[in-house]
Order: structure tokens, then sequence, then C-alpha cells
């Protein structure tokens, strides 16, 4: 896969580490931010596998070096909401491959809490002095998930499901002229990043996969992806690789069944 | 150079992607054919569909990894399109799986379509499946049995080294008419965060894999080699060229591999350039060096 040069080397892959939250930031009535005293030193777009003890292991993208944003949507995200600054989980990582920068002007497209990886790369890109546009969608003015960092790396365009904060409608709609940029990172629901796909030029996107992951070393195949393993062949891949996947038609359940995105 | 019949397959190599491992989607499967491996094996196909343990499912233990997935498989009603989309990768494909008894078993069996079966009698952390069976050498037997009725492919039978005695278990599926054992499943473990008290994995307990198991497993196939008149298949730590061929001198016909595939996935590419380099050196065929350590 050519979506990352940043390989993940092993070393990192040992047992969980002991990360004691420091901070808990509500960034929407559903989404929050947990902070941990260490930081994981990622590239952006990379995850770690999150372990809420005696509960799950769930896969968390970083959206910041010690930080992890979480939407509660689930019995392990519902327990990790009980937790509280000392509270402790267990964290693997930082793993898998993460975005690919290019030079030029890029253009995120976030959807909903799709902006916790991409927060960082806006961040790191307009660092290394790349101009940056994002395209933030969610449902509601309330849903939206780190406008203020957006803003301070670049433009900034806004869609809503109701209308309540700058477009009345989906991200997708925000997207015209992407000859001008010269890469499109995507993240959100994959219906949403199926739609971005379609619109743009395939090798020229980047796009954060989220699957269902058990073991977050590659070796499994759960998470798989036709023969893509989004754990550690991903979460990121480019649109040309996805184009010929299974990607916004089918995903596996726990089961490794087939369902319908 | 590496090709060989296997229990009436042709194998274009002794390389084979063992059960459990990038196995669930044809499409992984199809993945590992084409980056050089002689066979691929399914994961491990039951009744019904089933989620497995919570995670932690897997975790890295220095020396290895410890696993305890607890058999999530799709089942057998929703595997079978699966199985034709590996076809694709052109080499042979088995079929793992497991039951409780012999006429899950045996259900399984009658309604998929594979080049071979490998009975998963091993697992050592499913309550009522694998090792729970594969312990006992009359349902063992009884099991072989009940798939060598049912099906006219070759049948293999995976064993646990959690028994006392490996060759009594081997033994048993060559009296069902097993056309092969495999061995060894992994070795159970445990793992404990010290920060914490929890044990990492969600089930507690799990099976150990990777490169500390291999002195067992090579131990394994060798007495194995001794006691049967079947073909051994060898698994457990396989990692490089150098354990394949160890592997063989064991006895194994053909070898499994499984954990190392994670950190890379061309191995069994360099695995076939490796053994190939090595035999040309020496002069050796793949004749030549199996069971050679029983013979010096």
């Amino acid at each position: 896969m050519d979506a990352g040069r940043h390989i993940w080397d092993g070393a990192s892959s040992m047992k969980p580490i002991n990360a004691e939250i420091i901070e808990v930031v509500e960034e929407t009535p559903t989404i929050r931010t947990f902070f941990f005293e260490r930081s994981f030193d990622p590239e952006p777009g990379q995850f770690v596998m999150a372990w809420i003890r005696g509960v799950d292991e769930i896969p968390m993208a970083l959206s910041y070096d010690n930080a992890i944003t979480v939407q509660k949507v689930g019995p392990a995200t519902s327990s990790l909401f009980e937790l509280g600054s000392g509270d402790s989980i267990g964290i693997r990582g930082p793993l898998g491959k993460g975005f690919d920068r290019k030079p030029g002007h890029i253009l995120l497209v976030a959807g909903g809490v799709g902006a916790a990886p991409l927060a960082p790369l806006a961040e790191k890109a307009s660092s290394e002095g790349m101009k940056v546009t994002t395209l933030i969608g969610a449902k509601t003015k309330k849903e939206l998930v780190f406008r203020q960092r957006f803003e301070k790396a670049g433009n900034v365009l806004i869609a809503t499901d109701d209308g309540s904060e700058g477009k009345y409608g989906y991200v997708t709609q925000l997207i015209d002229n992407n000859k001008d940029y010269s890469q499109i990172y995507c993240c959100g629901p994959e219906i949403m990043m199926k739609k971005v796909l379609d619109k743009v030029p395939p090798s020229k996107a980047q796009f954060s996969l989220h699957r269902y992951i058990k073991c977050g070393i590659g070796i499994c195949g759960a998470c798989c992806l036709d023969g893509l393993r989004v754990c550690k062949d991903g979460p990121v891949f480019s649109g040309d690789v996805l184009k010929k996947s299974e990607f916004g038609i089918y995903r596996r359940n726990e089961c490794g069944e087939r369902v319908k995105v | 150079m590496l090709s060989l019949t296997l229990t009436g397959l042709k194998l274009k190599n002794p390389l084979m992607l063992a059960a459990g491992i990038m196995g669930t989607t044809g499409g992984s499967l199809k993945r590992i054919a084409d980056s050089g491996a002689g066979a691929v094996v399914t994961k491990s196909i039951g009744l019904e569909p089933k989620s497995g343990h919570s995670n932690p499912s897997m975790v890295d233990v220095d020396c290895g990894y410890l696993n305890a997935m607890g058999l999530p498989n799709p089942s057998y009603k929703n595997f079978q399109h699966e199985i034709d989309t590996a076809k694709e990768g052109g080499v042979p494909v088995i079929a793992s799986i497991f039951g409780g008894c012999s006429l899950d078993f045996s259900q399984i069996s009658i309604a998929i379509h594979a080049d071979a079966f490998e009975l998963n009698v091993s697992c050592p952390h499913a309550q009522g499946y694998g090792a729970e069976i594969g312990t006992d050498p009359i349902l063992v037997e009884e099991i072989t049995h009940a798939v060598k009725n049912t099906v006219d492919v070759p049948v293999w039978v995976k064993l646990t080294p959690n028994v006392t005695n490996i060759k009594s278990i081997g033994l048993a599926a060559q009296r069902g008419g097993a056309d092969a054992v495999v061995a060894i499943n992994t070795i159970r473990g445990m793992a404990i965060d010290i920060e914490s008290g929890y044990p990492i994995l969600g089930n507690k307990f799990g099976g150990l894999s990777g490169r500390a198991i291999k002195p067992v497993a090579v131990k394994s196939v060798y007495d194995l080699y001794e006691a049967l008149d079947i073909p051994v298949i060898g698994v457990g730590g396989i990692s490089d060229w150098k354990d394949a061929i160890e592997f063989i001198m064991a006895g194994a016909q053909a070898v499994e591999i499984g954990s190392a595939v994670g950190n890379n996935i061309n191995i069994f590419n360099e695995i076939s350039s490796g053994m190939e380099a090595f035999l040309s050196e020496k002069e050796w065929t793949l004749e030549d060096i199996y069971g050679m350590a029983h013979q010096v």
C-alpha cells in the first residue's frame, strides 16, 4: 500500500501500557477527549487500542500526541465515559499507518468524530508550511468537533444536517474545484467517505477507515477489507486502492459476516 | 524444486498459511496465496455465527503472542463464497472446521466444498470445543471417522500440545482414518497487567504462539513422525526458512506459518527462496531432508 510511508516498526506492539487520564474535555454532548499523562508520539492518522479493563479493548484514533477523542456509541465507550482524571486505561500503540503528507494545498474533509485524526494532520501540515482547507460536517452546530483547531490551521467551511451552522446539508456538497488540491484527506462515516471517493480523483485522496479490530497487529484478519488489513496496512488507504475493494459496500461484523454499509 | 504431493494435493511448495491467520475473508486468503503460499487454511468455521471473546483478544508477550479470539466465524452457511474467492489464488484451500461433536463436524463438512479439511480439535480456549475434545482419543477418532465418511477429500486433524502424550491423540486420528495430522495448536498461557492485576486477555487465558513454542512443536513433530504412518504437518513458531527446514528434518512433510505473517506478509516468498538456496548449496532435495533427524 502506498498511502503512508510511516511504517510501524513492531517496537510499540508490546503489552498494553498504563496511561493515566489527566483531563477530560467535553467537545460536544456526545464526544469527549481524554488526555493522558504520556505522549504516544504518533504520526497523524495512527491509532491505539484502548483497553478499558474488565470491559473491552477498542481502536481509537489519536487526536493529539497524548489524547483520544471518543464518541459514546456502545458499552466500551460508555464505560470510558465514566472515567475521569486520575483513572487509567491500558494503551497499545501507536499502531497502523497514518496519513502520507504531500506538499501543496491540501483539503481535509471531516465528518462528525472523524475530525479526530484530521485535526493533528491539519496542525502538522500547517506547521510544515502547507496550505490547509478543511470542510467539517456534523449533524448540528453543537456536534462540530475541533472547529478552532482547523481554523487555526487554515480555511474552514461548515455544513450541518439541520442547517444550524454553515451550509444546510452534507459536507460532501461543499467539495468543488478539487483540482486545486494536491491531496485530499477524509475521515467520517463510511457512506460519506464513499461519496467523497466518488467525487474526487481517487489517486489524490486518502481515507481513514473504521473496522471491527481484534488483534490490532495484522495477524488475525478480523478487520480485513477484502485482502487489506485495516489495522496494519491502514487505517489510512489511498482512494485508488479502495476503489477496487468492498469499501462503501460491505463491512464485516464481529463474526466476519458481510454486512451492508 | 520445492513442489510435493501432500495427502494427494499438489503443492508448489510445502509452506501453508495456518488456520486463524487472515482467514476470514476470501480476499485475505487470496492475498496470501498471491504472496507465495503453497496452500491456505481458512479461519475455523463452525455451525453458527460466533463473535468470539471480548477484547483484548491478542497480545504481544515478547517471546510470542497470546491469543483468545474465541473462534469468531460467520458459520459454514456464510462461508462458501469466501472459499470460492480464495480459490482464485490458484492454490489449494483447506477448510478448518470446528464443532462440539461428530455430528457438528459432519454437518459442516458435507456442506462445504474445499480441497481438504483440517479438523480443529485443539483450540485451547473455547468452552465445549477444540482442545476440550482433542484431549480425548475416543472423541478424536470418532470425529475423524465421521468426517472421513462424509467427504471424499483429504482430512487432516490439528492436534493440541496441551496433553500428556500427543502420540496417543495422533494415533487416534490415524485410527479414525485421518490423511495427516497437523501439530501443534497453541499452548495454554496467560499474561497479567501488573498495574491493575487484570488478566490482559478478555478471556483471561489463551494460547501461546510464535517463536517461543517452536521447540515444543519440533519435538511434537519428531515424536509423531516416529509413531504414525500418515504424514505430519508442522506448525508452531516458524519465522524464517531455517525454521521450516528444521521442521522438515524433524519429520514434517509440509509446514504452516501463522504469527510471523503479521510483520511480514511476504514471508512465504522469502522462505521458499531461502529454502531453495539452502538446498541448492547443500545439493539436497526436499525428499533428502524429510525426517533427516531420525536417520542420522
